[in-house]
């Protein structure tokens, strides 16, 4: 009696502290399964992270375009135009090499999306910008240089 | 509550050209304010695109996307008419959803 009493208690608060999750932000219905990778993105360095989102044995690719300035002016705000032309193409993730937490982010393509993205970026000091392609669940790899003459991390 | 995103979805032959503005601070956790406090760490995490209710383009993202962050992408096999929606989330919990109807390019 106590028992079952005990494990319905149990339910609810686990139950409870979901919803509570869900409201906090912590997991959104949709990316439950997939959570913002927390131990990637606090990675200090690029080998640590690529190895907590899973990138091993990448193969250097040329079918992967990078497009950033070589040199940009305000590492603010550097912008970033990121093809792969492998066939099969499902997530592109981006890491800058020198910056405090190198890993920036995964672009996952589906449905019809094409691996393609643009985005813009704050990169510390000069460093290779180093893009991973995933298709059918091997990595493809290749970087650029992107010179900064001033920094875009503080103030 | 955040700003409305902009929105841009136009269709370039068959492919969906998506471009969005988001408005958010994207703060580092690095930056010193007036008073010579660090501001706190405040930024967008996950992104979710949707057309017509399926998801195409998802993205996680750290702090290192720049302020009023910029993204662009294509979806093939879309229409004139078609809904576009993104939501974003951030490290606080705030999230917004914008929803665009994908109109013919020039």
């Amino acid at each position: 009696m106590h028992h079952t009493r005990r494990s319905v208690l149990k339910g609810a608060w686990a139950l409870g502290a979901l919803a509570t999750a869900v409201a906090a932000g912590l997991l959104s219905p949709a990316r439950a399964l997939a959570a913002w990778n927390k131990g990637a993105f606090e990675a200090k360095n690029i080998a640590d992270a690529m190895k907590s989102v899973g990138v091993s044995n990448a193969e250097e690719s040329k079918a992967i375009e990078i497009r950033a300035p070589e040199i940009a002016e305000n590492g603010a705000v550097v912008p970033i135009d990121i093809t792969s032309n492998i066939p099969g193409t499902t997530s592109i993730s981006v890491f800058i090499e020198k910056n405090p937490f190198p890993y920036t982010g995964t672009f996952d393509f589906s449905q019809g999306a094409v691996p393609y993205v643009h985005l813009r970026v704050k990169i510390g000091e000069s460093s290779p910008v180093r893009v991973v392609a995933t298709a059918a669940g091997k990595h493809y790899t290749t970087a650029k240089e992107v010179k900064v003459t001033i920094g875009g991390c503080g103030g | 509550m955040a700003e409305p995103m902009k929105i841009r979805a136009t269709l370039q032959g068959d492919v969906a050209d998506v471009r969005v503005l988001m408005a958010h601070p994207m703060e580092t956790g690095q930056r010193k304010d007036a008073a010579g406090k660090l501001v706190p760490l405040h930024f967008i995490q996950t992104i979710t695109a949707q057309l017509n209710g399926r998801t195409v383009f998802t993205a996680d993202v750290s702090q290192a996307v720049s302020r009023n962050p910029v993204f662009a992408f294509k979806v093939k096999g879309a229409k004139v008419g078609d809904k576009l929606s993104i939501t974003w989330q951030d490290n606080t919990g705030d999230k917004r959803t914008d929803e665009v109807v994908i109109r013919a390019g020039s």
